[in-house]
């Protein structure tokens, strides 16, 4: 009898233990990642970065306000696109979806999740910026949009399907038209969680540098309007950390801390303002 | 024919009621006086695809009385009150024939608007649900923002909902709570509240209390012999001793057919159908 408990135990520990060690193991590269560059980022990180333009080749110094500025305003346009079309669209398959329509979009959703950002890029490419014969902002905004669309789709419908139907039939039993027992009950309750799954999104299109390569390309300056070439902080990144400058090198690793931060505190709001709204 | 065969029968309800031929004075209901009927059913079906859930129920609901329908599991007693507000058709593949005449106007008529139906005739669910992310306040004004209606004194309209669902004096303090922080008891007479809001001509429940403890189940009934003043209710209920606690009249259906229906003393009493005292003295269902 107690040897069987013994053993209980001891299986009981040796599985506990496991799984710390796997959360310890997963935990490992994120600290790390976050550490690393907090430590490198640091020491570029100034007044004079975040708020100036880049000197000209050669010369050490100046900043990437031109990127930061940038990144926002494409991620922003990407937003207006992605957001709307990715909530209605997930509205849409979380109440008409058990058709063959619907079926096929999330189908669609699913697989276009899967793309590799970069053959968005070419895709957006092809069809933008040949066509315009320029690098624009919109392209790149275009770009990150397609790629938030599938994650904001499916996490919406996910989360409206969690949404009881006792609260839809609440809000009709109050003649409510449906439309906005949809909207104002439905949507509603699941907000905090649709929030979430947006600024996933969100996060992942601001950390893109693939799809932006191409699309809004780079500008060593201010980008007179979206419909120019626009610097981003990863294709910056990108091309600053491969560039042969030690100042260059200590410039990207700021960026980098910058972008972290900027989708840090971009999820921070959201959060904050979803639970405002929510009491 | 079978319309008529109930109104006939409910007349001879009304008349009976005028002298206690049972002399039963354990009923603690006054005399049911059976008044103006405010809705009825013409021949209604109900079907789930191809299922008849309902097959052809004529069925009057009277103003300012209870009427209790009960019977077994799957009898559809829960698509019955949910045709009378037209919340059947709100599940895929649900459909309806026949009629149901709200001041002999009939709800299911080409160009009725379900929304305005559901205005007029009010339902109370099995589960409370009020909105979670509501406060107390605004769940008992829901059906009025929702709606986007204007309210020239919210406070007040706040207040008499509350008083009217027996809840005032437990909520007035805490009206910016949460909905649901409240107990099931008081979620169910808050879900109460917020139908009462609108202002109602019928109040529909299916199973109020089902989900309910004893004592709030008490404070429950309590409420509907109240509300009977102003209303016409039905209540669908798996209890029979709730059937007879608090209906005048009571429908006792069976395999999605209306098997009687009469005072509810007498279909307690002295059941016509044989269905009838079977089920009611438990020997089936």
């Amino acid at each position: 009898m107690s040897t069987r408990f013994a053993v209980r135990r001891l299986v009981d520990r040796a599985v506990c233990g496991a799984c710390l060690l796997a959360t310890v193991l997963a935990l490992l590269p994120l600290v790390s990642v976050l550490a690393f560059v907090v430590v490198r980022g640091a020491g570029g990180l100034s007044l004079t970065f975040l708020s100036s333009l880049p000197k000209p080749v050669g010369e050490t110094g100046g900043g990437m306000a031109h990127a930061i500025v940038g990144s926002l305003q494409i991620v922003g346009l990407a937003c207006l696109i992605g957001i709307p079309a990715g909530v209605l669209a997930g509205i849409h398959l979380a109440e008409y979806g058990a058709t063959r329509f619907g079926r096929f979009v999330r189908f669609s959703a699913d697989v276009l999740s899967g793309v590799p950002s970069i053959a968005v890029g070419l895709f957006v490419y092809a069809l933008v910026v040949a066509r315009a014969q320029r690098f624009s902002a919109y392209a790149g905004a275009l770009a990150l949009a397609i790629l938030m669309l599938p994650t904001i789709t499916r996490s919406t419908e996910e989360l409206l399907r969690l949404v009881p139907e006792s609260y839809r039939e609440a809000a009709l039993g109050l003649g409510v038209p449906p439309w906005r027992a949809t909207l104002r009950v439905m949507l509603r309750t699941a907000l905090p969680g649709v929030a979430t799954g947006v600024m996933l999104a969100v996060a992942r299109a601001m950390g893109e540098s693939a799809p932006l390569l191409f699309t809004s390309f780079n500008n060593r300056g201010w980008a007179q309007s979206p419909n120019e070439p626009t610097a981003s902080l990863p294709v910056n990144i990108y091309t600053y950390a491969t560039s042969p400058y030690a100042d260059w090198h200590q410039q990207a690793w700021a960026a980098a801390l910058v972008l972290v931060g900027l989708v840090l505190c971009l999820s921070v709001t959201a959060r904050l303002l979803v639970r405002k709204r929510a009491r | 024919m079978t319309e008529r065969a109930n109104v006939v029968r409910l007349r001879s309800a009304v008349a009976e009621s005028g002298d206690d031929v049972t002399g039963n004075s354990r009923s603690r209901w006054e005399k049911p006086d059976v008044g103006a009927i405010k809705m009825r059913t013409v021949g209604l079906r109900a079907f789930y695809g191809e299922t008849e859930v309902l097959k052809g129920i004529d069925l009057p609901v009277v103003d300012r009385q209870v009427t209790a329908v009960i019977g077994p599991s799957g009898c559809g007693k829960s698509t019955f009150v949910r045709s009378l507000n037209r919340m059947h058709e709100v599940v895929p593949g649900a459909r309806i024939a026949g009629q149901v005449l709200l001041d002999e106007q009939d709800i299911y008529a080409r160009g009725v608007d379900p929304v305005r139906v559901r205005r007029r005739v009010g339902m109370l669910f099995q589960k409370p649900n009020p909105f979670p992310t509501l406060s107390i306040r605004d769940n008992v004004l829901a059906g009025v923002l929702l709606n986007g209606l204007d309210v020239s004194d919210p406070e007040g309209l706040v207040e008499k909902a509350l008083r009217q669902a027996a809840l005032w004096d437990e909520v007035k303090d805490v009206l910016d709570r949460s909905g649901t922080s409240l107990s099931g008891g008081q979620q169910q007479r808050l879900c109460m509240a917020r139908a009462l809001a609108l202002e109602p001509e019928v109040l529909l429940m299916d199973e109020p209390c089902s989900a309910l403890d004893p004592i709030a189940t008490a404070r429950v009934e309590e409420l509907i012999h109240e509300l009977r003043q102003s209303y016409a209710i039905v209540v669908v209920t798996h209890n029979m001793q709730q059937a007879a606690r608090v209906a005048n009249l009571t429908a006792f259906f069976y395999m999605g057919e209306l098997v009687e229906y009469d005072r509810t003393d007498v279909v307690f009493t002295r059941p016509k159908e044989r269905r009838t005292e079977d089920y009611i003295t438990g020997r089936f269902g």
